[in-house]
């Protein structure tokens, strides 16, 4: 299918340009746009391969949600000052030549392991269920109690961020 | 001619933006910008979770795709109140700035 790939490459560069983007731009404001950029771009990647609940998920939380609080703080904390001085720090040089090596290693493993990892065509589909039932049938069955210890770490999430932001106790 | 996608390609692009996230990681002095690569790491390893579990046509990558949702966003919101508790502090969120603890 032609339409699929064309979709992937739009939604693969969308998502790659909006996190060259993010990490590159002076402006905080400017970096949380082109943040959401790329998350509207594995949002639509979610939906190329099957995964209808997930890009639902993808589109609320993140882009409505955790984009919000980080715009909220941008807006909070006083960033001209930042944006005026200098954006990378001095070992920069030193991360970039790290991340080459880890990317050189990736793309090596990509390169030589397709065959040792077997990924040949995908397996045939196993059930007629939608994607949300299927989520949901194994997240409250087979997942249950890491659902539960995941709404703990929510609570203790929002207990340790009011702690955190409010000025005296 | 387009080619027909594979999961190879998606891996291909997690990693990607994986090396693009950490690069953020590393070499950025805005705590804020710190955080949003964060997010982008996280965001490659759900392509990766994805990826499989449609390679597999198995469910249990998605739901562990929403785990590390609830993971991320935990980290943003206990993150973004540390930051703001540090520059109340501090005056400042450049994080070669922040060396309390630096002997």
């Amino acid at each position: 299918m032609w339409v699929d790939t064309a979709f992937f490459y739009f939604f693969a560069l969308m998502t790659l340009a909006g996190g060259v983007l993010t990490v590159t731009r002076r402006s905080a404001v400017h970096s949380a746009i082109s943040l959401i950029l790329s998350l509207i771009g594995v949002a639509g990647l979610f939906l190329l391969q099957k995964a209808e609940f997930l890009f639902a998920v993808q589109i609320v939380l993140y882009v409505g949600g955790i984009m919000v609080l980080f715009l909220f703080v941008i807006m909070l904390v006083n960033l001209d000052q930042a944006a005026r001085e200098r954006q990378f720090n001095r070992q920069w040089w030193l991360a970039l030549a790290c991340v080459a090596a880890v990317g050189a290693e990736v793309a090596y493993v990509l390169y030589r392991g397709a065959g040792a990892f077997r990924l040949g065509a995908p397996a045939a589909p196993v059930s007629k269920m939608g994607n949300t039932e299927m989520v949901a049938d194994v997240l409250f069955k087979q997942y249950l109690l890491p659902f539960e210890v995941a709404s703990v770490l929510l609570l203790a999430a929002v207990i340790g961020s009011v702690v955190m932001a409010k000025k005296r106790i | 001619m387009l080619h027909p996608i594979t999961t190879t390609h998606y891996l291909a692009l997690s990693a990607a933006l994986l090396l693009i996230g950490t690069m953020g990681v590393l070499a950025r002095r805005n705590i804020v910008i710190i955080l949003m690569s964060i997010e982008l790491i996280l965001n490659a390893v759900n392509i990766n979770l994805i990826a499989f579990s449609n390679h597999l046509r198995n469910v249990n990558g998605q739901v562990f795709a929403i785990f590390v949702i609830t993971a991320a966003v935990a980290e943003a919101a206990v993150g973004l109140g540390i930051l703001i508790a540090l520059f109340r502090n501090k005056e400042t969120l450049q994080a070669d700035e922040i060396d309390l603890l630096k002997w």
